[in-house]
């Protein structure tokens, strides 16, 4: 599992956020993951408390957006959403896609507070 | 449970997500990848092979589907023709690095412990007790494991991710991560193919399609010697257009790597 490590991860990124701002504690954040990102959005909720236990983000909320798989498709054009193993387009059936959203792992903003 | 389709954010939480900032509060909007630290550390790694001008390959699968034994024969047909070394990963064991050092090739053994993937750090400190002055091509064994090292990046050229035939041709549909990652699959012990009747090469293929992925895909047994010359021409072509590259000034990441953040910011 490195769902820990990836919010080993975010915990550091967030502590220097904060630092930045000179901010006591961290309140909310906020994170997109998409299911071809890898990381496990329920893993990563669960390794929070242990990764930010004792840091500025010990008390925050941890919000995961979790976006949907879709694809461009480079035949017809049209943008549909696919089950992340079939990137297939949903208006042509072409597998000539791109994707434009579903592997997102991303720390989209924080919340800081001056009041610990 | 449904944790990855997004049905979870309801009607009843999605409020949440953009609720108005109380007084006292500062939001600051950041779109990071979570893994930027890793990221950074691959650049700089990727520095490091580009300025050597060496070729760096990150082998993938699941355990035991034949990656030290094809990086043994490949050493065996390649070493006059290429100076190779190896990093091998593992939780426990130098054994693997054994296996390529018996080869007469410098061979790095980092054994992770309890982390199931490699990441860019122990890859730097591994690469910096490498001879890479005059080194051709670099391989980089990632630990056996479909689903986490493919999030990583290494500062590798290239990925490949072999698929044994005894492990299922609906690999690529279960794994799509995996998959998605490579820029070349070798489907490995094809000797084995007449002995078992359920793995189908052209359905492990569709499945790979299916990920709107058009690498290419080799069949090989290192155990047999069959197949390989194909492996060995991708790995020449690769070697020749990391030269053109690095004579350009300019580098590559694996295809799966460079769209990521900019691609698909959706707003906050
Ligand atoms: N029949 C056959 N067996 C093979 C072939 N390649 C590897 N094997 C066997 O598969 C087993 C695993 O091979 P390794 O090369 O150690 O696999 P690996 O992917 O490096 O394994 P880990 O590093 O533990 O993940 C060994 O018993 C090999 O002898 C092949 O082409 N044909
Ligand atoms: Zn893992
Ligand atoms: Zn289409
Ligand atoms: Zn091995
Ligand atoms: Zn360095």
């Amino acid at each position: 599992m490195h769902e820990l490590s990836v919010c080993q991860a975010l915990i550091i990124q967030v502590q220097e956020i904060a630092k930045q701002h000179d901010a006591l504690a961290v309140k909310l954040i906020k994170l997109q993951i998409g299911p071809l990102s890898g990381v496990e959005a329920s893993l990563l909720e669960n390794a929070f408390p242990l990764a930010s236990a004792g840091t500025v983000a010990e008390n925050a909320v941890l919000y995961i957006d979790r976006l949907p798989v879709r694809v461009r498709c480079q035949q017809c054009g049209a943008e549909t959403e696919a089950a992340a193993n079939r990137l297939i387009c949903g208006q042509c059936g072409d597998y000539h896609t791109q994707l434009i959203s579903g592997d997102e792992m991303l720390l989209a903003s924080v919340e800081l507070t001056k009041e610990s | 449970m449904c944790n990855t389709c997004g049905c979870n954010i309801t009607p009843g939480n999605k409020h949440f997500a953009y609720k108005p900032v109380e007084g006292g509060t500062t939001a600051v909007s950041v779109l990071k990848n979570l893994l930027a630290k890793n990221d950074d550390q691959a650049v700089h790694n990727r520095q490091h092979f580009d300025s050597h001008g060496v070729l760096a390959i990150n082998l993938m699968s699941s355990p035991g589907s034949g990656k030290t034994a094809l990086l043994e024969a490949t050493i065996d047909a390649l070493k006059h023709e290429f100076r190779i070394a190896v990093i091998e990963g593992d939780l426990e064991t130098e054994n693997d690095a054994d296996r390529i050092r018996a080869k007469g090739v410098p061979a790095i053994q980092i054994t992770t412990g309890s982390a199931c993937h490699l990441d860019a750090h122990m890859v730097h400190d591994a690469l910096h007790s490498l001879p890479l002055e005059g080194l051709d091509i670099l391989f980089i064994e990632n630990v056996g494991n479909l689903v986490c090292p493919a999030s990583f990046d290494l500062g590798q050229h290239r990925n490949i991710t072999l698929l044994s035939v005894t492990e299922g041709d609906d690999k690529p549909a279960k794994y799509p991560v995996m998959f998605r990652a490579a820029d070349a699959i070798v489907l490995t012990k094809t000797d084995l193919l007449s002995v078992l009747d359920d793995f189908d090469p052209q359905r492990a293929e569709r499945f790979v399609r299916e990920l709107a992925s058009n690498a290419p895909m080799m069949h090989l047994s290192a155990r047999k010697q069959i197949g390989l010359d194909v492996w060995f021409d991708w790995l020449r072509q690769e070697l020749h257009a990391q030269r053109d590259r690095v004579n350009q000034g300019k580098t590559a990441r694996p295809k799966i790597q460079p769209e990521g953040v900019q691609l698909h910011v959706s707003t906050v």
